[in-house]
């Protein structure tokens, strides 16, 4: 339990999860993990595609709610379903180099309508980072 | 926070602190067991401290903690001072409900249930991907998102009294295209006609029960005739509209607020302005949707029933913002009211009402969980004084869809349906489990609830055949 990336946790609505990571690149890195197990139901997804994507933000904050938005455009928009990511945040700026592959190669796939800011959280401690997101599912 | 039970199903949250004005919620003592135990009472109390809140924050019997708003969430605002706000409205734009009448007995209807939801999952895309939804030009688009269910009269995919059953005759102004972002029109372009997933559905019903004969009998509903309910919104364009505007909107205003996501804009704001204009043209959108998905029904009605006449008994939005009317301390005032999972429920009179129903009220859906009830309600002049007009939009969650997919298996719910006699067809299994109705507040005690403080009065019950999934 000690090297989990990440995990879901109860919500009423929607879909919530915490992400960890010994840096912020990571935790971000390992959102994406969490996005994918939600989206795919667990199956797993080839590595087959390559996406470069760059956000801004406003914030941290910000800047996490662009990227899993980014995401999520990227998968109804380009048929697009992430497996993993390598992530360089520059203070208010991120890079991306996301691995995945196409929805249509996948049955039963679940869909996320957005990324909220509702008890969204990014926080340092002695371990190093955790983020907090609330999907509306 | 303070709460009082203030009369029978009313509770109160006093105003305190920065709150403009007070929080009513709207629950019997069961509901309200199962509000308090999430976010939604602390949700309802930051709704109270918007700018320009009249009279009080609202939440209706089927309340549940949402993002911002509550979903269930009711809010009318004061149009010189107050605001919109995109969470006010949710990320599904004009989610909402359309029902179709049939004229088929139950009977007819068994004999061929199982070929029938087969074609209508061929013919009706749900779930993801794009397969089988309309291919529309960027010009086409465009032209959707200005006229809405007028663009599918235009093309075909209408019938002239269709329009008239639709709210706002399926078209919201202002709506302007240029106003929702090219992101957001890549979401949506190949989504046209299309259900989606999570708690989105098409159920074919039975009428079991009427309530209020002479009502029903104006909607043109029967006991033990089929209808359709029909349960989708705008797609991937409206939850991209409503992101996209959340971080203009965090661009351009500096807030410190407990909620990120309660984010708004002045009314009278470019950027209010702007909103406005994208949500009217993402709920346009929607209109269309549940257009298209009526016309794909009538093709699978009318070949295995030649001589059924399917008619649109009304199609109505739960997640949405309007500017209507109400006379509040003796002044009629206009506002701008957010509706946030919460439906609206005009009775006799107003003029937003289709002709046809002018006399007895505005109708009203409320559909169960999967598997369990749904209602018909109508409007009432009274809901105008104690809830801005709305009521109930579903039986509301009770557990998260991670408890459900925990402590629900699959043998169970499929032999659950089995025995109510309900046949499911669903893009996937874990979906239909996080759905399953376990995972819902009872819908009866809702609609009990809006019966019995008169916001919306119970018409007829309707009973799940055959429902068909994401």
């Amino acid at each position: 339990m000690k090297n989990k990336k990440f995990e879901f946790l109860e919500h009423t609505g929607e879909i919530k999860f915490q992400a960890f990571g010994k840096t912020l690149n990571e935790a971000f890195e390992n959102s994406i993990l969490a996005i994918s197990s939600f989206l795919s139901k667990e199956q797993k997804i080839k590595n087959k595609i390559i996406k470069k994507i760059s956000v801004n933000g406003t914030d941290i904050k910000s800047l996490l709610y662009n990227f899993l938005d980014e995401m999520i455009y990227l998968f109804d928009a380009e048929l697009f379903i992430p497996k993993n990511a390598e992530v360089t945040i520059n203070g208010n700026k991120l890079t991306a180099i996301i691995f995945g592959d196409k929805t249509l190669n996948y049955e039963g796939l679940d869909y996320i309508k957005s990324v909220t800011y509702s008890d969204m959280i990014i926080e340092k401690n002695e371990k190093g980072y955790i983020i907090q997101v609330v999907l509306d599912v | 926070m303070k709460i009082k039970k203030i009369s029978e199903n009313v509770y109160e949250i006093e105003k305190e602190e920065d709150m403009q004005v007070s929080a009513l919620i709207f629950a019997s003592d069961e509901l309200f067991e199962k509000i308090k135990q999430d976010k939604t009472l602390e949700q309802a109390k930051n709704v109270a401290k918007l700018p320009g809140i009249v009279k009080y924050s609202l939440t209706m019997p089927d309340g549940h903690q949402g993002y911002g708003f509550p979903i269930g969430g009711v809010a009318a605002f004061d149009v010189e001072k107050g605001i919109i706000s995109p969470g006010g409205v949710g990320y599904d734009i004009n989610c909402g409900v359309r029902l179709l009448r049939t004229g088929i007995s139950k009977e007819e209807l068994m004999k061929k249930r199982e070929e029938i939801l087969k074609d209508m999952f061929q013919k009706i895309p749900s779930g993801v991907g794009h397969r089988g939804a309309l291919k529309l030009s960027e010009a086409e688009l465009d032209e959707v998102l200005r006229k809405g269910s007028q663009w599918a009269l235009e093309k075909g995919y209408a019938l002239k009294e269709d329009i008239e059953m639709t709210e706002d005759y399926g078209c919201l102004k202002p709506a302007d295209a240029s106003k929702i972002t090219e992101k957001a029109k890549k979401r949506g372009i190949n989504q046209l006609g299309s259900i989606g997933s999570g708690n989105h559905f098409v159920e074919i019903e039975v009428i079991e029960k009427i309530f209020n004969k002479k009502v029903a009998d104006v909607f043109g509903l029967k006991e033990n005739e089929i209808v359709i309910l029909i349960h989708t919104g705008s797609r991937g364009l409206g939850h991209q509209t409503a992101s996209d505007y959340i971080q203009k909107i965090e661009k351009e205003y500096d807030y410190i607020f407990p909620d990120r996501e309660l984010i708004y804009a002045p009314l009278n704001s470019q950027l209010g302005k702007d909103y406005i204009e994208a949500m009217n043209a993402a709920a346009n959108f929607a209109f269309a949707n549940r257009q298209i998905i009526t016309h794909n029904l009538r093709k699978t009605f009318e070949r295995f029933f030649p001589q059924a006449r399917i008619g649109v008994v009304y199609d109505i939005a739960h997640n949405i913002a309007k500017f209507e009317s109400f006379v509040i301390d003796n002044k009629k005032i206009k506002v701008c009211i957010h509706r946030k999972g919460a439906t609206r429920s005009f009775g006799p009179g107003r003029k937003e009402i289709p002709e046809k129903y002018k006399e007895i009220g505005c109708p009203i859906f409320i559909p169960g969980s999967m598997g369990t009830s749904s209602y018909v309600l109508v409007g009432t002049n009274e809901s105008e004084k104690i809830s801005f007009s709305s009521t109930a939009h579903g039986a509301g969650r009770a557990f998260s869809r991670t408890y459900a997919k925990k402590h629900i298996t699959k043998n169970e719910l499929m032999s659950e349906l089995e025995s109510k006699n309900v046949k499911i067809k669903a893009g996937s299994i874990k979906g239909m489990i996080e759905e399953a109705p376990e995972a819902y507040k009872n819908v009866d005690e809702v609609v009990r609830v809006s019966d019995e403080l008169n916001i919306g009065k119970k018409v007829a019950q309707l009973k799940p055949l055959a429902v068909m999934k994401g």
